[in-house]
Formats: C-alpha cells, sequence, structure tokens
C-alpha cells in the first residue's frame, strides 16, 4: 500500500493530529477531519495517522472501512447522495435509481468517467416529507420523478 | 409583529431558507421582526411561516414561496387579506390540536438559537428545582413513579437503568445520549435536538445529577449537520450562563458536555457498539454481562438513553410523576412520538398519548391515505420492526400490544404503505439494509442475513422456489438465537410479519411469477395499447430512458430492450393506453 503513486500532502493533517493524536478515543473525529481536509482518505495519510496515534496500519484501515462516511477513493464534482430511506423507498426510489444509472452509466458508488458526478446511496437524508429525495452537494431536490432526476442532471452536466 | 420562519431540515429543503431570505430583502423599513423556529411537525405544509402579534400567534402560513414575501410584509403592514391565500385550513390546524406534546413541547415555538426563549418557557427550573432540592434518589424516585421507559424502542425502565449506574461503585462515571438516528424513515430525534436543544440538555444534566455523573456525552449521527450545529451552539450559551459546567448555580454539582459525530453505523444505536465507535474503534457490540452500569464508556460506570426520552424528563420533573404517568395504558406510560411518513396525506411528526389506536394516528390525524389509494400496513420500528396489517389498525399503541403482533414500538419510525407496496419487496429492502450494517461478529447474523436478502433477491426476479418461505423462516429463527444483540435478533422482523400477514404475496411471485401490488420491475412489462393511445408524444417526452418512439397523432410503442420500468409514462398519460402487466 505505501507504493500509491500519488502523494498528499501531508503537512494539512499535521494541525489535526497535533490537536486530538494524545487523546484516547479520537480516531474517528481524526478520520472526519482528514476527510474533510482532502475529500477522501488516501492511504498515504492513514499510514500517517497510525505512525502519530501508536496504531497499526490495519487498525485505522479497520476503522475507515466499518463506517460508511469514510471514501477511499475521491468523488466527483457532484456527489450524488440518493436518499434509500424507507419513506423514499416506498415512493419509488428505485425508479430514480435506475433513471440515474441510465443517464450517467454509473451504479452506487462509482463515478463518471470524465469525473463530474458520484453516485452514493445513503440511509435517510431525514426529508421523509419530500420523498423520494436526492441531495447534490448540500442542495435537496424533493418530489423526485424520473424524468425531473435526468432534468436536473442534464442541467448540471452542461454547467460542467 | 414578528414573522417567525420554520427552519428545521425538512423546512430548509423544501424552501425555508429561500423564503427567509426573500422576506428578509423586502423587510426594509417595516417595523415587524424575522426569525427562525425549529420543525413544527407539519412536514406535508413546509416552508411554514407563522405572525405573532406579542405572543398571540395571528396567522400560519403555509406552503409559503419565496414569491409570497410582498403577501407576508403587505399584511404586517396593515393590510388584513394579503395573506388569505395560503393560510393553514381548519381541517390542517387539526393535526396538531388532536395531539398531546411533552417532549415536543417547544418544538416550532421557539427559537432554538437563544437560550432566552428556552429560559422564558420555565427552561431550566427543572434543573433548578432538582439541584436546590431534591437528592439524586428522589429524582430517580420521580422517574420511576412516572413509569418512563426508553424511548429508543426497547421500552426499557428509565429509573431502572438511571438506579444501576447510581449504584455502580466508582467515581468516574458518565452520561450518554444516543442521538444516533439510524432507523431510514425516522426523524423525530433529529426534530427535537434541532428545535429545542436545551430541552435535551436539561433533561441529560438532571440525569447525570442522578447518576452522579461528571460527563456527559451526545453521540450524533453525521448526517445531521445543523442538529450538530445548534447543540454545539446550545452547550455554548448554556455554559455561559452557568447551566453547564463547574458549580452549576451555585449547587455544588459540576458536569460538562460534548458532542462526539457518528461516522455512519447503524449498528451504533445499540448501546454497547455506541461506547465502543465513542472510543474510537469499530462499532461492534460487547457481551453484556457487564452492563454499561457497571462497565460502559471507558469501562467505567455509564448510562445511555435516547433523546427522547431525556426530552420528557424535566417535564416530569416540574409537572410530577404521576401526571406523566396519568397518560397511558397499564404497562406503557406518557406520550411516544412518532415520525409518520409514506404513503399517507399528512406526514410530520404526531405526539400522542400512549393507549390511542394505529387507526387513530393514520387516519384521524394522518388524514389517511395520499391519491385515493387504499391503506395496506404500517411498518413500525425500521429494519427492527415489521408491517401491521389493515385488520390490526385497531391495535393500541402500547409495547405490550405492539409487540404482539411481531413489529416493535420502535424509536417512532411509521411508514404507511398502500396497495401499490410489495411486501416482499418491502422485506428484501430491509434485510438490504440489515445485510449491509450487520457489523459481522456473529456468525448467524453476518451469513444469515445474506442467505436471507439472496433468497428474497430471487423471489422479486420471479425465480423463487418452492421451499424457499420455510427456508426463510428457519434462518430467521436461527439469526435470532444466535446474534448477540438487537440488530440481529430483531433482523428477521420484517420478513417474519410480512409472511405472517401477507403470505400470498410471496406465494404469488414464487408459483405465479407476478407482483400482486405490480411493483417489482422484474415481473412487470410496458406496452402501450394502439387503440387508446392518441399520439400525444407526452409520454415519449418524459421516458428518461428514451425507450418510446412514435409519431405525432400515431400509435406509440415501447422499446423494451431500453425500458427501465420506471413508470413514468404510466404517469403522465391521460389516456390509461400504457398497460403494465
Amino acid at each position: 500500500m505505501n507504493c500509491s503513486c500519488k502523494k498528499s500532502d501531508l503537512s494539512l493533517i499535521k494541525p489535526v493530529l497535533d490537536e486530538y493524536g494524545d487523546t484516547p478515543g479520537s480516531l474517528i473525529t481524526i478520520l472526519q477531519h482528514a476527510q474533510d481536509i482532502y475529500g477522501y482518505l488516501p492511504t498515504d495519510v492513514l499510514y500517517c495517522i497510525a505512525e502519530r496515534i501508536g496504531a497499526s496500519p490495519a487498525k485505522v484501515m479497520g476503522v475507515a472501512t466499518f463506517y460508511s462516511q469514510f471514501r477511499l477513493q475521491p468523488v466527483g464534482k457532484y456527489l450524488i447522495m440518493l436518499c434509500q430511506g424507507t419513506a423514499c423507498h416506498v415512493n419509488g426510489s428505485q425508479r430514480i435509481e435506475a433513471a440515474i444509472t441510465q443517464e450517467l452509466g454509473i451504479s452506487d458508488g462509482e463515478t463518471t468517467d470524465d469525473g463530474l458526478f458520484t453516485l452514493k446511496n445513503v440511509a435517510c437524508l431525514g426529508c421523509c416529507s419530500l420523498s423520494p429525495v436526492m441531495m447534490i452537494n448540500g442542495e435537496t431536490y424533493g418530489s423526485l420523478t424520473p424524468s425531473k432526476t435526468v432534468e436536473i442532471l442534464r442541467k448540471l452536466k452542461e454547467e460542467g | 409583529m414578528k414573522i417567525v420562519v420554520g427552519e428545521g431540515s425538512c423546512g430548509i429543503a423544501a424552501g425555508a431558507a429561500k423564503v427567509y431570505s426573500a422576506i428578509e430583502a423586502l423587510l426594509g423599513s417595516s417595523e415587524a421582526m424575522l426569525t427562525v423556529t425549529g420543525c413544527i411537525g407539519m412536514c406535508f405544509l413546509e416552508p411554514i411561516v407563522d405572525i405573532y402579534d406579542g405572543d398571540e400567534l395571528k396567522k400560519r402560513l403555509v406552503k409559503v414561496q419565496p414569491d409570497d414575501a410582498e403577501k407576508i410584509i403587505a399584511y404586517v403592514n396593515g393590510d388584513e387579506k394579503a395573506v388569505d391565500g395560503i393560510e393553514i385550513s381548519d381541517d390542517d390546524k387539526q393535526f396538531l390540536e388532536k395531539q398531546t406534546r411533552i417532549a415536543l413541547r417547544h418544538c416550532g415555538l421557539i427559537n432554538p438559537e437563544k437560550i432566552e426563549e428556552y429560559t422564558a418557557q420555565d427552561g431550566y427550573k427543572a434543573l433548578e428545582k432538582v439541584l436546590n432540592t431534591m437528592t439524586p434518589e428522589e429524582v430517580i424516585e420521580e422517574i420511576k413513579v412516572s413509569g418512563l421507559a426508553g424511548r429508543g424502542g426497547a421500552g426499557f425502565p428509565t429509573w431502572f437503568k438511571w438506579n444501576a449506574a447510581r449504584q455502580s461503585q466508582g467515581e468516574e462515571k458518565y452520561l450518554i445520549c444516543n442521538a444516533d438516528e439510524g432507523d431510514p424513515g425516522a426523524f423525530m430525534d433529529r426534530a427535537v435536538i434541532e428545535s429545542d436543544p436545551h430541552n435535551l440538555i436539561e433533561g441529560m444534566l438532571i440525569g447525570a445529577y442522578a447518576i452522579g455523573a461528571k460527563e456527559a456525552v451526545v453521540y450524533v449521527r453525521a448526517e445531521y449537520p445543523l442538529a450538530i450545529e445548534r447543540l454545539k451552539e446550545a452547550i455554548k450559551q448554556a455554559e455561559e450562563k452557568g447551566f453547564l459546567g463547574d458549580n452549576i448555580m451555585n449547587s455544588g454539582f459540576s458536569c460538562k458536555m460534548r458532542i462526539k459525530a457518528g461516522a455512519g453505523a447503524f449498528v451504533c444505536g445499540e448501546e454497547t457498539a455506541l461506547i465502543e465507535s465513542l472510543q474510537g474503534e469499530r462499532g461492534m457490540p460487547r457481551l453484556k454481562p457487564p452492563f454499561p452500569a457497571q462497565s460502559g464508556y471507558w469501562y467505567k460506570p455509564s448510562n445511555i438513553n435516547n433523546v427522547e426520552t431525556f426530552a420528557n424528563v424535566s417535564w416530569i420533573i416540574l409537572n410530577g410523576g404521576d401526571a406523566f404517568a396519568a397518560m397511558g395504558t397499564e404497562g406503557s406510560k406518557g406520550t411516544k412520538v412518532f415520525a409518520l411518513t409514506g404513503k399517507i396525506q399528512k406526514g410530520g411528526l404526531v405526539e400522542i398519548p400512549m393507549g390511542k389506536t394505529l387507526r387513530d394516528v393514520i387516519f384521524d390525524i394522518g388524514g389517511g391515505i395520499k391519491n385515493g389509494k387504499e391503506f395496506k400496513a404500517v411498518q413500525m420500528g425500521g429494519p427492527s420492526g415489521g408491517c401491521i396489517p389493515a385488520e390490526l389498525l385497531d391495535t393500541v399503541i402500547d409495547y405490550k400490544a405492539l409487540g404482539a403482533t411481531g413489529a416493535i414500538m420502535g424509536s417512532g419510525g411509521m411508514v404507511v404503505m398502500d396497495e401499490t407496496t410489495c411486501m416482499v419487496s418491502m422485506a428484501q429492502f430491509f434485510l438490504d439494509f440489515t445485510a449491509k450494517e450487520s457489523c459481522g461478529k456473529c456468525i448467524h447474523c453476518r451469513i444469515g442475513t445474506k442467505r436471507m436478502l439472496e433468497i428474497l433477491n430471487r423471489i422479486v426476479k420471479g425465480e423463487g422456489k418452492e421451499g424457499d418461505i420455510e427456508l426463510l423462516e428457519e434462518l430467521c429463527y436461527s439469526i435470532k438465537d444466535g446474534a448477540l444483540c438487537g440488530l440481529g435478533q430483531t433482523a428477521p422482523n420484517p420478513v417474519l410479519t410480512t409472511i405472517k400477514y401477507f403470505r400470498n404475496e410471496y406465494e404469488a411471485h414464487i408459483k405465479e411469477k407476478k407482483c400482486p401490488a405490480r411493483s417489482c420491475p422484474d415481473l412487470l412489462s410496458y406496452s402501450i395499447d394502439p387503440d387508446k393511445c392518441r399520439g400525444c408524444t407526452l409520454c415519449a417526452k418524459k421516458c428518461p430512458a428514451d425507450a418510446i418512439s412514435g409519431e405525432v397523432k400515431s400509435a406509440h410503442s415501447v422499446d423494451t430492450s431500453k425500458c427501465i420500468k420506471c413508470g413514468s409514462c404510466v404517469s403522465v398519460c391521460r389516456f390509461g393506453a400504457v398497460n403494465v402487466d
């Protein structure tokens, strides 16, 4: 894992490690900050964290892969979080997913080749009254239909 | 005059922040004041704007759009009729009037970002009473009298947990709030934190005093950024006012509080898994005993309660345990908050006394099913709960009565389904969830849920085999017996209840390869009836997959190799020309 082609700027994570590195039980908090900084969790950053907190890389990797919030791959410019909560499911989120997959050619967890869109199914965004719902870069789109979804995606594509 | 915009997460998602900006831009020289509140729980009417004259609510405006800002300004400037078209109807008012609110009593009424508004509603008075006049034992006794039980789902008596932590030896104890609301389709706890964070803080401080903890932690889902932000601000304000920190109100009692953001794992709703996660580990449950009351966070005595449980505490202290126990049934006291969603007319937050029936909630308050469809079932308790069919609508809301149906009270998710919802697909949906969320510690849960999901996937694709239902049932009972924690022990509930009440739907999928609800895509095919089609081209325009073709004013056709079976054509066709078989 050491030989990843891309090298991350490890100085960015240093202030976080200075603040939390010696506090027991802070691994999740450190990983959350790291993801905020790099957009995902690069392997070399995970090694750096492991060394600083005195844990094995395997343990850090174990925690990073346990929680759904953490990503080990970079995401596209637009992160589509498609709600798969119960209310959205009942109101047809499967059909929305099919429309996204058809339009962009990506499934859950994948990114388009042009690096524009990443699709991620999430458990519940908590906007059940607007179901089915998706959130793209913090903006919520509710009461979706397959055709409305495609319109939104095409508009974002145009904006690039 | 005061203009108040409801800005809970779902209000904002519906456009409340844009409405706020639009009003702000026009406010200009008007003497009216503009402010925000949390979520009042009428999600179906968001965005909501209230106009107050002093303390009196003059107008409640619903489904407000940014364009309505002018009307609102005209109203506060004296034009009485300006907002007539967007005022709440008398029928919709009933949604709140039929509720009894304790945990949600301030939600949508006060500004969650201002501690003054909370203290003006007797806020922190219960804490003052506890610290000045009650011993920890007396607090525990009051909670015992109230009959308050854990609102996270299990319904364990709160006083018993507090007492066990109190009795545990050791100087260092922790009080933890479980705000890892993971049930997909439930948002009660988020609403409490976003709308009334000080009520949670006060309830937690009373709990901390009762068990003897000097440190309290709130474990919040990372998916709730607004809740985290408002709680952070509330903790800061409480510290500044001396309600939190050292020597609170000169009583000698000290307690600090901090927030820990979860990272997305349903199993962390289980208390020992939550503790592991708090310690920065993978959230995998511990063996019990020892219980957290003896050995919890950092192996010290700890007590964990859910948000809604704490939200009842200050009310109980101020009004007495008897007043709380006067509501409800023999075994279930007080009120319960539900997040009513799905195919329901009026979705939102409903708090009612225990002992009401499901029919009261779904039909009387929720207004029944959307679009004139038939009620089929209600799902309670999320992935740990079950589906309750129409014939059991008169079941009362009570831990035991709901448990007898095979479902559970749960944390409060109540998802309503109509005739178009496939119950096999529902079971598959929940199993997909639990199979992904199983932490992997116990073999029965890790592999059993996976095998069950494979069978269900097969059935909804029309590849089910004779004996699949029996095999599912066998797996269900093995997982229930073989799993260590609540996640595994309850994971089979959605499957068991749907088999129990809707076995015919399973059989139709397996034997006839048909989905009676016409919902499972693999068992459907779309075609256009050339006799009915007028060639209006609407379906072709709306088809996201470009699977429909045809000339204007002549019959269209569906290319089944391209069709993604999304149903868009059915919903737009005005001539009923699309056949689904």
